[in-house]
């Protein structure tokens, strides 16, 4: 076992970007892939996990394409995955405004905003594509917000200087989700596609060198049974729920993913995790969630904190000279438009010093009364009023007379598993699309982008791109004794035979909390090398913990949701471990990886290009991972440091 | 605070159900009736005992999962809110609660506060779309919209597909739900071309699926926490009559 806890392997050869000038790399990677006949698409079986934004538009659009699909979900419905709460809104270079935006504009953006750790041809591609998203959408009917003349509004939105995000009050995630939702219910009712609720992927299956099907368990029934396919597409989601606390749904799990990485696909970039800023802060020990205020609020509320340690007067009391609105202070271009890693972190710098709000000092301001001064409160109402409300029936507090307390919290997970230009894992037929995947992001993703990554990938660029791996199909039938199908149901029944049979006497929660301490403690919005070794040991300890005493109820042939979590968590211990890892290893700071160790003297991010400007593609190994880096070039963003003063 | 529960234990969709009586001490007023679930469940768990099965996922009143029926009411006392945002401070120490599942005939129990709502998802199978196959779209301005129809769509469109409106209704209706699918595609333009079989198909899959017959209760509208009002299922009635004529 190395001092760093890893070894370190052959870097990536091959990302299969086109080369020549970007603006021409998608539409000459559509050219050069080959094309399946569509005769020959129904004879072609590919299995969709997941029902979000990047799996339901995947499935939605291989069965209009005529292929055979099996799409998953774990949700009693495909409507209720995580994406349906996404608030803010989704961004695309429509240009609408005239305010100078672009696809380049909208490509720099997202490059710069992920501290150049993501890929040139990749983010291109998706300032490309996003153009195209709005349309579809607009088409499906999805109920965009309009302007008297009947035209598209727009608002500008975390971190960006032109308007180009297009919204839904404040529920843009769910009404994109139910058009991409409705659109795979029509694929159902035409039988291109078998859905399957209630089910949950547990293991991949891999037989000669592909990817070619799933082992999953029916929820209600507890059966197992595996699903054999020409290929298999993960749109399984993110992984903040490693932090127990977070803004996911409750069973928002990294098991696909983390099975898939088990069976050898590269796990890049786990310790960038996108902490959100304006989140409710907790209110006591039974918290089970944390609630996400959208961040378009930041555009009309004001973020400040008491210039003094320790002041507990009520907010009104504070007169103006006695409040220090830091973020205009420290970043007067910008002020509260930040993005969310420099504003997460402002909040916690301000909470360090003593001079947090509310129960235990966690939390900042997030104050209207400018905006109601200035707009009138009907016109604040209209922007904001189911956010407000929401944010009373959690607190009971009244946002129109009473600043908002926020803090941050984990919201959004820009690593996952390793993709190709082609959103192909390393291991042949298997395809990552959505938070999945690392791909788009870098270190740090832009307000309203993950919905338009997700869309990207599931109606435009997946579609095109795995025709040219299933070109090759339909693969010889694959039988439920082939030793690869045995082998991997196996593992699922052992696993569920052990946490069934343990003599324990926790429950699974208690552990996923502790371990969501460790993981906010010490691999949260600040990181060090003293604090990550700490971490790691006491993962470790907590997980032979957890095998020893895990007390997991009932039987497997019935609905069980203790058994159901006590599979994810395990998956969370290896997953914590690999991020606190590769936190570790980055002794860089670089967009939501704040490693303390590395700051400038204002205490900003400091990045290492000379030596981190790389994607860090970790492969399973028992007794340690292998890091493989995959190069980043930089042809047309030239890498700054990142300044939004 | 403390409270006394009744909750609906039902170990299966077979089993016979009943309802069982809990104590719980020191209950946060902070905390949502789900994560006092949770606190009921983290005790039954080290008892040994089975922990109560629910429905839940975002927890933040948007995902439609959570569905119980608190006190005789879908989701609970306080208006326009989803079970998982129904906060503790809405009750008083000493309160004596009643937790039952979604009660109708189209969703049938699947073990405890647990109910099968895949009827739902039949209903927005026989049409409840717009058939716009990917790729196919013409420039999202190319078609104007006047905001106040956007703005009806989106408001019918807010609809979460918990399946309140049919827990509250006496004929375990699900017109709500279908109605305010249909007011939404029905508002655009894009939605014009099938507006008739639209309602002939999702209305034949709402009986099929065993949903009882609207009375204009309006308990519906009532137990909505989107707020969905009942004049979405007016709209889907004069839809209905024309398309029926059109199609005898």
């Amino acid at each position: 076992m190395s001092i760093d806890y890893y070894r370190e392997g052959e870097p990536v050869a091959d990302t299969k970007a086109p080369a020549g000038p970007i603006e021409q790399r998608w539409e000459k990677r559509r050219f050069s892939g080959r094309l399946v006949n569509p005769a020959n698409r129904r004879k072609l079986r590919v299995i969709v996990v997941g029902t979000g934004l990047a799996g339901a538009s995947a499935a939605a659009t291989l069965g209009e394409l005529g292929y055979r699909v099996a799409n998953y979900c774990f949700q009693d419905s495909a409507r209720r995955a995580h994406s349906i709460a996404a608030q803010g809104g989704i961004n695309a270079a429509k240009n609408y405004r005239n305010d100078g935006d672009s696809v380049h504009r909208l490509f720099y953006d997202t490059v710069k905003g992920g501290d150049f750790r993501s890929r040139e041809s990749n983010v291109h591609r998706l300032a490309e594509v996003s153009t195209e998203i709005i349309d579809q959408c607009v088409a499906q009917g999805v109920p965009f917000a309009r302007e008297y003349g009947g035209l598209l509004d727009n608002r500008s939105f975390g971190g960006a200087q032109v308007s180009r995000t297009f919204y839904a009050r404040g529920q843009t995630g769910q009404q994109l989700l139910l058009g991409a939702y409705q659109a795979l219910q029509r694929q159902v009712a035409a039988g291109t596609v078998d859905l399957h609720t209630r089910h949950e992927m547990l293991e991949l299956i891999v037989a000669d060198g592909k990817a070619r099907g799933i082992v999953v368990r029916d929820l209600v029934t507890g059966a197992i049974s595996t699903e054999i396919a020409d290929a298999v597409v993960l749109a399984t989601g993110g992984y903040g729920n490693v932090f127990f606390l977070s803004t996911n749904a409750k069973g928002c799990n990294v098991t696909a993913s983390w099975r898939a990485h088990r069976k050898g696909a590269y796990f890049a970039n786990p310790c960038y995790t996108q902490i959100h800023p304006t989140c409710i802060p907790q209110s006591g020990d039974h918290q089970s969630k944390l609630t996400l205020m959208s961040e378009s609020l930041r555009n009309d509320g004001r973020v400040w904190v008491p210039l003094r340690k320790g002041d507990d007067r009520s907010p009104a009391d504070i007169p103006e000279a006695e409040r220090d609105y830091y973020l205009e202070r420290r970043y007067p271009a910008f002020g509260n438009l930040v993005p969310r890693d420099i504003a997460s972190r402002a909040a916690k710098v301000v909470c360090d010093e003593g001079r947090g709000v509310g129960p235990g000092g966690l939390g900042v301001y997030l104050d209207f009364a400018d905006a109601i001064k200035r707009l009138g409160k009907p016109a604040v109402e209209a922007k904001y009023g189911n956010l407000f409300d929401m944010y009373e029936r959690i607190t009971g507090e009244n946002p129109y007379e009473r600043p908002m307390r926020i803090y941050p919290a984990v919201h959004y997970t820009m690593g996952g598993l390793w993709v190709d230009y082609d959103l192909s894992s390393n291991i042949p037929g298997l395809f990552v699309t959505g938070e999945a995947n690392f791909s788009d992001h870098g270190a740090n993703r832009l307000g309203a982008s993950a919905l338009m990554q997700g869309l990207s990938d599931g109606y435009f660029v997946l579609p095109n791109t795995i025709s040219d791996y299933l070109a090759d199909g339909p693969f010889a039938p694959l039988d439920e004794d082939h030793e690869a199908v045995v082998a991997a149901r196996k593992e699922v029944d052992d696993r569920i035979a052990f946490f069934l049979g343990n003599d324990g006497d926790r429950t699974v929660d208690s552990f996923h909390r502790e371990l969501g301490k460790i993981m906010w403690e010490y691999c949260g919005m600040e990181r060090t090398d003293e604090g990550l070794r700490k971490a790691i040991g006491l993962i470790r300890d907590l997980k032979a913990e957890f095998y020893k005493r895990v007390k997991v109820t009932g039987t497997a042939g019935e609905l069980n949701q203790q058994l159901e979590k006590a599979g994810r968590v395990a998956d969370f211990f290896e997953l914590g471990e690999l991020m606190c890892i590769d936190a570790l290893h980055r002794t860089e700071s670089c967009g939501g990886h704040f490693r303390a160790e590395s700051q400038t003297e204002d205490g900003e991010a400091k990045r290492d290009d000379e030596h981190f400007s790389y994607v860090a593609a970790w492969e399973w190994g028992e007794d340690e991972p292998v890091l493989h880096k995959e190069a980043l070039v930089f042809e047309y963003v030239k890498p700054t440091q990142r300044s939004y003063k | 605070m403390k409270l006394r529960l009744r909750i609906w234990r039902q170990s299966g969709a077979d089993a016979k159900g009943r309802m069982v009586s809990y104590e719980l001490d020191d209950v946060s007023e902070d905390a949502s009736f789900l994560e006092m679930l949770d606190v009921l469940n983290e005790r039954l768990i080290a008892e040994g005992e089975d922990p109560v099965a629910f429905d839940h996922d975002c927890r933040e009143g948007i995902c439609g999962a959570c569905s119980l029926v608190i006190d005789g009411q879908p989701h609970g006392p306080q208006a326009a809110t989803t079970t998982c945002q129904l906060h503790m401070r809405q009750f008083k120490d000493g309160d004596s609660i009643d937790v039952e599942p979604w009660r109708a005939g189209a969703f049938p129990v699947i073990k405890d506060l647990v109910v099968d709502r895949s009827a739902f998802d039949r209903i927005i199978q026989a049409g409840g779309y717009i058939s716009a196959p990917t790729g196919t779209a013409p420039d999202a301005h190319a078609v104007p919209i006047p905001k106040q129809d956007a703005d009806a769509a989106f408001s019918a469109a807010a609809c979460i597909g918990c399946g309140a409106c049919v827990a509250a209704c006496p004929n375990g209706s699900g017109m709500l739900f279908m109605a305010a699918k249909m007011a939404h595609l029905g508002l655009v333009p894009q939605g014009q071309p099938e507006r008739s079989t639209r309602v002939l198909g999702m209305v034949a899959a709402h009986d099929d699926a065993g949903f009882g017959g609207c009375t204009n209760v309006g308990e519906c509208a009532a137990a909505c926490p989107k707020e969905i009002g009942l004049d979405v299922i007016g709209q889907l009635n004069r839809d209905f009559r024309k398309a029926a004529i059109r199609a005898a």
